[in-house]
């Protein structure tokens, strides 16, 4: 059999899943609330329809785990300031093209004759800025944990080669500040947390020890397949109704407790936490991964001076209370109205895994 | 902020500053960076995040996995065929 | 093919350029450059009455009355990139895609007319392979190519080479096939395995840095349309998922039908390769392009053999039926997961795009 197949297909396998949603409704006595902080996750329990299979006392809620959601809208502005710059070719991965900054999108920008190119890698924008000697070449480097090695990664290239025309804009985000701050808040009603499991691959989950202690949360370290998922989910009721609050690996296939300690070399190289600004959920102090003073050459926001950024969130996008999970998309005055993946007015309406565009897909077939 | 997907390392190359491989998904073909995973070989099965590796997936660990949830399905199937008989 | 009609942009080098390997502005201008091009290559391989006499227009026939039938027409423009792909090119895009636009009407497809748009700086001999790939297309599907134009646009203003296509068919009335005829009960099949042109377009496009063994599914799928009809004697709607793949085209039906649909996750036939570029990129097959297959929606009585009839035919091999038309929810789809769960099926908003959530 195809070992691709093993890793991954046959954790999408109906008789199992039956017998863990089984499991899960067996020794559910009471109604319990749990985050999953990634948006993958999101779009796969949305993808396969999971949460339609627990029993109605699970209340999953979507945490703000998508690094397009919770980009601050300044860094926004920022990137589209430079990606209108004549001799920028601006590249980025596809999630971010259709979200919002105070103006614009990226898509709009490239209709209006801005070069915009949409990567898979950002070693692929290393390459395109050695392809375009006579152009700068900016990255706009996003993401949590699992995408920092990557963009780490970049930048190492980019001096071993010594390409000079490429530079990175930075918004990378840390989980474990996040969750902080999710679960210290006085209106949290999270009761355990299914940790992002690529996060973990590369950060391991020796940092959610004190956090499961401090907060009394249970963590499962969980993956993306839908077994994945659900025993993610009975882990987390188990120790729920047992009252136990430790951290457990549902991901052992792709997790250690350590983490890859190769890839936080690389992380910790090339970057150094920062505090940094979640859009909607505002400043969370050493939340975020800049530059290392040593590779500041390579600082988009050093490179180009795009002079003062105006931001302008819409007064009515309720983002941030929807991604620390205190309000439902529902809560929302604007929700299927004025706002609409069509015309979104905030971020977690534009990306397939923001909670309000989820909600907006899944309520529809909900009510047929 | 985690689409990754395994894959199995089929080639192994140096390129400047870098370690790549050439990495298959099942007939798709890509190189990533396998700077972060040292001590992989051409055969071993990764997770592929933005063009880099994040790991070394453990066979035996899903395996393993796959067995205990097989329990519970197990269980909970005879659980159901016993409320049948009552 | 078109009328001289004197271009005064600057001084014109009166003497035509000899032994071109490239198209250059003068291709376009409509004097003896342009007759030479139309000569060594349209009407070259498009040999047939109507290009051979080099009029501006075709008068053609068509067999049956007006009186028992009507003409069908289609049009469309094709632009890709790459222009050669694994499994075909633009040319053979170009005539199978206005021949199946036809034909989903239940048309047999006649005459096509071909519209080029040549970039200054084109390879003349790429252009050759075009036009005989068009020239094969159209033989296989039995299609003659009537009429055509070329122009020539500056270097920069066009993608290498753009062609429109108008496709005229002749359609009996005892035919009516049409998005709006979906009824409650009917069984929806699929000639075959989705999204295999998107993803080998997108491979060979390169800026995704993957490749796979994939080829388009581009064909001409008239024969296969008809050998149907000459058998069933009630098919309710064709329609072949080009751009924004089947759920898109799912979506446009129930609408115009304003019929629901409930289509089954695994029944759907999806290419192992197709599926895991597509978990490699975060894209769903569902909405990826395809040029070589339909969408067959008919009476459930019927099922069966025009599975039959369908596999028969080397284009539709795979052909699987994968839902039923339902009265509830008129204009929405609803995919049913192998769990028992479902999910609605959207049109394509917008661009698709690689993501890394």
């Amino acid at each position: 059999m195809n070992k691709t197949s093993d890793f991954s297909k046959s954790f999408r396998d109906s008789n199992l899943v039956q017998g863990v949603v089984a499991e899960i409704k067996k020794i559910t006595t009471q109604n319990w609330v749990l985050m999953e902080i990634c948006g993958g996750q999101t779009h796969a329990i949305m993808q396969y329809g999971l949460d339609q299979l627990l029993p109605q006392q699970i209340e999953l809620v979507h945490g703000p785990g998508c690094p397009v959601c919770v980009t601050p809208l300044d860094q926004i502005d920022r990137a589209h300031a430079i990606a209108k710059l004549p001799e920028v070719i601006f590249c980025s991965f596809g999630d971010m093209l259709r979200v919002p900054g105070s103006e614009v999108d990226l898509f709009t920008l490239r209709a209006r004759g801005a070069q915009i190119r949409v990567v898979y890698s950002p070693l692929d924008a290393v390459k395109i800025a050695q392809e375009n000697p006579d152009k700068q070449v900016v990255f706009f480097a996003i993401g949590f944990e699992t995408t920092v090695p990557a963009n780490a990664s970049s930048v190492l290239q980019a001096n071993a080669m010594g390409i000079k025309n490429f530079s990175i804009l930075v918004s990378q985000v840390r989980v474990p500040p996040a969750m902080h701050a999710i679960l210290s808040s006085p209106h949290s009603r999270v009761q355990a947390f299914l940790a992002a499991g690529h996060v973990c691959a590369v950060m391991g989950y020796w940092e959610y020890h004190p956090l499961a202690s401090q907060y009394k949360i249970p963590i499962i370290v969980t993956g993306f397949e839908p077994l994945d998922l659900l025993q993610g989910i009975l882990l987390s009721v188990r120790q729920l109704e047992q009252k136990q609050s430790i951290v457990e690996n549902a991901y052992s296939r792709a997790v250690v407790e350590k983490g890859n300690q190769a890839a936080q070399k690389i992380i910790e190289q090339v970057f150094e936490p920062c505090d940094r600004n979640w859009r909607g959920i505002g400043k969370i102090p050493q939340s975020g991964l800049g530059l290392r003073e040593e590779f500041s050459f390579y600082d988009a926001e050093n490179r180009f001076q795009v002079g003062h950024i105006q931001t302008r969130e819409h007064e009515i996008c309720i983002a941030g209370e929807i991604l620390q999970g205190l309000k439902k998309p529902f809560d929302c005055p604007a929700f299927g109205t004025l706002c609409s993946p069509t015309n979104p007015l905030g971020a977690p309406m534009v990306s397939s895994e923001g909670a309000c565009n989820a909600y907006f897909r899944f309520s529809k077939s909900n009510n047929s | 902020m985690c689409l990754g997907i395994p894959g199995k390392i089929i080639q192994i190359e140096d390129s400047i500053g870098m370690k790549m491989a050439k990495i298959d998904f099942g007939g798709v073909i890509r190189s990533a960076c396998i700077e972060a995973i040292p001590d992989a070989k051409v055969g071993d099965y990764t997770i592929i995040h933005a063009g880099f590796a994040l790991n070394i997936l453990s066979e035996e660990e899903a395996m393993e996995t796959l067995l205990l949830l097989q329990e519970i399905a197990d269980l909970n199937e005879e659980l159901s065929v016993n409320e049948q008989d009552i | 093919m078109d009328d001289p009609i004197p271009v005064f942009e600057g001084p014109v080098c009166p003497l035509p350029l000899k032994n071109n390997t490239t198209i250059v502005m003068g291709h376009g201008s409509g004097g003896l450059m342009t007759h030479t091009l139309i000569k060594d290559v349209f009407q070259k391989y498009f040999n047939n009455q109507f290009i051979n006499a080099g009029n501006d227009f075709a008068n053609i026939p068509i067999s049956g009355s007006l009186s028992n039938g009507k003409i069908s027409i289609s049009t469309d423009a094709h632009i890709i990139s790459p222009i050669f792909f694994p499994g075909g090119d633009i040319g053979r895009l170009s005539i199978c895609g206005t021949v199946n636009d036809v034909s989903m009407s239940g048309a047999i497809p006649l005459y096509i007319t071909a519209s080029f748009i040549l970039e200054e700086g084109l390879s003349i001999s790429d252009l050759e392979k075009i036009v005989v790939s068009m020239q094969v297309s159209a033989e296989e599907a039995g299609v003659e190519i009537v009429a055509g134009d070329t122009k020539v646009v500056e270097k920069g203003k066009g993608d290498g080479i753009f062609i429109s296509t108008t496709g005229i068919g002749w359609l009996p009335d005892n035919i009516a096939i049409r998005g709006d005829l979906a009824q409650p009960g009917d069984i929806i099949l699929i000639s075959g395995t989705i999204g295999d042109h998107g993803i080998a377009v997108l491979s060979a496009r390169g800026d995704l840095g993957f490749e796979t063994d994939l080829i388009s599914d581009v064909a001409p799928l008239n024969h296969l349309i008809q050998s149907l009809l000459r058998e069933i004697p009630e098919i309710h709607v064709l329609r072949d998922p080009t751009r924004g793949g089947l759920a898109t085209t799912l979506n446009e039906i129930a609408k115009q039908s304003n019929m629901g649909m409930e289509i089954f996750d695994e029944l759907i036939p999806i290419n192992s390769t197709v599926q895991n570029a597509c978990e490699m990129l975060g894209f769903d097959p569902l909405y990826v392009a395809n040029e070589g297959k339909v969408v067959v929606i008919l009476p459930a009585k019927y099922k069966n053999k025009a599975i039959e009839l369908m596999r028969n035919n080397q284009y539709g091999k795979n052909t699987t039926a994968i839902g039923e038309i339902v009265s509830t929810h008129p204009g929405r789809v609803v995919l049913k997961t192998s769990f028992g769960t479902t999910r609605m099926l959207e049109m394509m908003a917008g661009e698709m795009l690689p993501r890394i959530c």
